[in-house]
């Protein structure tokens, strides 16, 4: 079996978790959705660290980033599909 | 999977221990030091210090005694030693320890100094060590464990591999009768719609909701300064990917499980009183602080998944340390007891993994040093509501 480069959660997810390490801007990544077994080639823009999220769509500020199919927090900055999700562009509802 | 065969200890109350401690337990903080002299007189024997137990009061003061004797009692310790400054606190500990049966002895350091307090106490614990190291292990089944689990310096990895391990376990052995539980009210922030839902009845679902209102409204809003993004998200947890406490909670409940209820919303430290199943209590989120607490409440084995490498352990029970991260079992492995990374590669299921935890649970419990313990981790720390009087 291919060793993802990606795993997402729940098919609703606008997000997925970069699973390797040493992943570099312009990988074609193969991702896999884990509740359904489902999988997708997607390319990332940025050297991201494992661990960290990728954007599965392009997302505008405002929006609901999505994962395990459940509310994770506000968008606050554009987002394209394939950029780094992290603290600069993603912001809790709560406190 | 066939189910490992175990062997423990029966205590005099009938619960069962997989460790053979004998505790020199300080009842406050000025008693550490005789305590601490005591452990190194009597070998084979565990201090425990930790930092309070001076002008407590009201639910405070309560908690500290039901952390104490909770500890005391719990069936991982054959024997104990209380060391007091003076002797009416004492004795609560001590009255309380004394139901379970097990042998307990007070000694206070008022009238007595701590150099003849130290004589007196060592001369007890070489006797009672001795003892102890004389009790068989027997054959124990599976539903004679109480498992808790509570994680830490989590990151993405723990919701997609060692969390769903601890729930996979849990999902295979609460039919057969262990006592489980979950804890870390504010960390349940974000998730808080779920956690509520695997409520068993209403009533507890009612009672759960307030434990997680009150911490919300008690602790975070009343104490914070702006927002808790400094704090939770940990440093190490935005480190490793997790962005929001909303994030960070769907993870954390992945330990649940799937199948369970939980049976009742406890206060910090206390024992589970509604028969076999999973529990909810209300603790802190910092490590040391919530495996104390349920060391407290009885149960004798912790499961704990960690992402980016958190290396707690505790004196009393035995900390299993699960990761998913490989990048962590590269760096740390000297901490890790279990590694699932395979769920990442797809080289191991949620269900493999599960069976990889009881096989190692059952290694710990016949006797198997976890990576916390063979590194020396005593993590014993008391969670205090308030300030002294």
């Amino acid at each position: 079996m291919t060793i993802p480069h990606l795993l997402v959660h729940n098919p609703k997810d606008n997000v997925g978790v970069v699973v390797v390490e040493g992943l570099k801007a312009g990988t074609e990544m193969f991702c896999v959705i884990t509740e359904t077994n489902a999988d997708f080639r997607l390319v990332t823009h940025a050297d991201i660290p494992i661990g960290h999220k990728v954007a599965l769509a392009d997302l505008a500020p405002g929006d609901t980033a999505i994962k395990y199919g459940e509310d994770i927090g506000k968008i606050v900055a554009s987002v394209r599909e394939g950029d780094h999700v992290h603290t600069h562009n993603l912001k809790t509802k709560r406190w | 999977m066939t189910d490992p065969k175990m062997t423990g200890w029966r205590r005099e109350n009938g619960r069962v221990g997989v460790r053979n401690h004998v505790v020199i337990l300080p009842l406050d903080d000025l008693s550490n030091t005789a305590c601490e002299a005591v452990a190194n007189n009597v070998k084979g024997t565990l201090a425990i210090p930790h930092a309070y137990g001076r002008l407590q009061f009201g639910a405070d003061l309560d908690l500290h005694f039901r952390t104490l004797i909770g500890a005391g009692s719990n069936p991982n310790i054959a024997a104990v030693i209380v060391i007091g400054i003076e002797p009416q606190w004492t004795g609560r500990v001590v009255d309380g320890i004394r139901k379970t049966g097990k042998p307990v002895e007070g000694f206070w350091i008022e009238q007595h100094g701590d150099i003849n307090t130290i004589a007196s106490a060592s001369r007890k614990a070489k006797e009672l060590v001795q003892w102890a190291s004389e009790l068989p292990r027997e054959p124990i089944k599976v539903g004679d464990l109480w498992i808790s689990t509570k994680c830490g310096e989590s990151d993405t990895t723990t919701g997609l591999a060692s969390c769903p391990t601890v729930g996979n376990m849990y999902d295979k052995w609460i039919p057969q009768g262990i006592y489980g539980v979950f804890g870390e009210t504010s960390e349940i922030t974000g998730g808080e719609h779920l956690c509520k839902a695997r409520a068993a009845t209403p009533e507890i679902a009612e009672k759960w909701y307030r434990m997680w209102q009150a911490y919300q409204t008690d602790v975070i809003e009343a104490h914070k300064t702006d927002d808790l993004s400094d704090s939770q998200p940990t440093k190490g947890n935005i480190e490793g990917g997790l962005t929001t406490i909303e994030e960070k909670a769907l993870g954390n409940l992945e330990k649940m499980g799937h199948n369970s209820k939980f049976l009742d919303a406890l206060d910090p430290a206390a024992a589970p009183a509604k028969g076999p199943g999973l529990y909810y209590m209300d603790t802190s989120s910092a490590a040391a602080e919530c495996v104390t607490l349920m060391a407290a409440a009885g149960y004798v084995i912790h499961t704990f998944p960690t992402g980016q490498g958190n290396v707690i352990g505790n004196p009393i029970v035995p900390v299993i340390k699960i990761t998913g991260n490989p990048r962590t079992v590269r760096t740390m492995s000297e901490h890790v007891d279990l590694d699932v990374s395979g769920i990442l590669r797809r080289e191991m299921t949620i269900d493999q993994a599960g069976d990889a935890l009881i096989t190692m649970i059952g290694r710990t419990a016949n006797g198997r040093l976890t990576a916390a313990e063979a590194l020396g981790h005593r993590e014993f720390v008391m969670t205090k509501l308030y300030r002294s009087a």
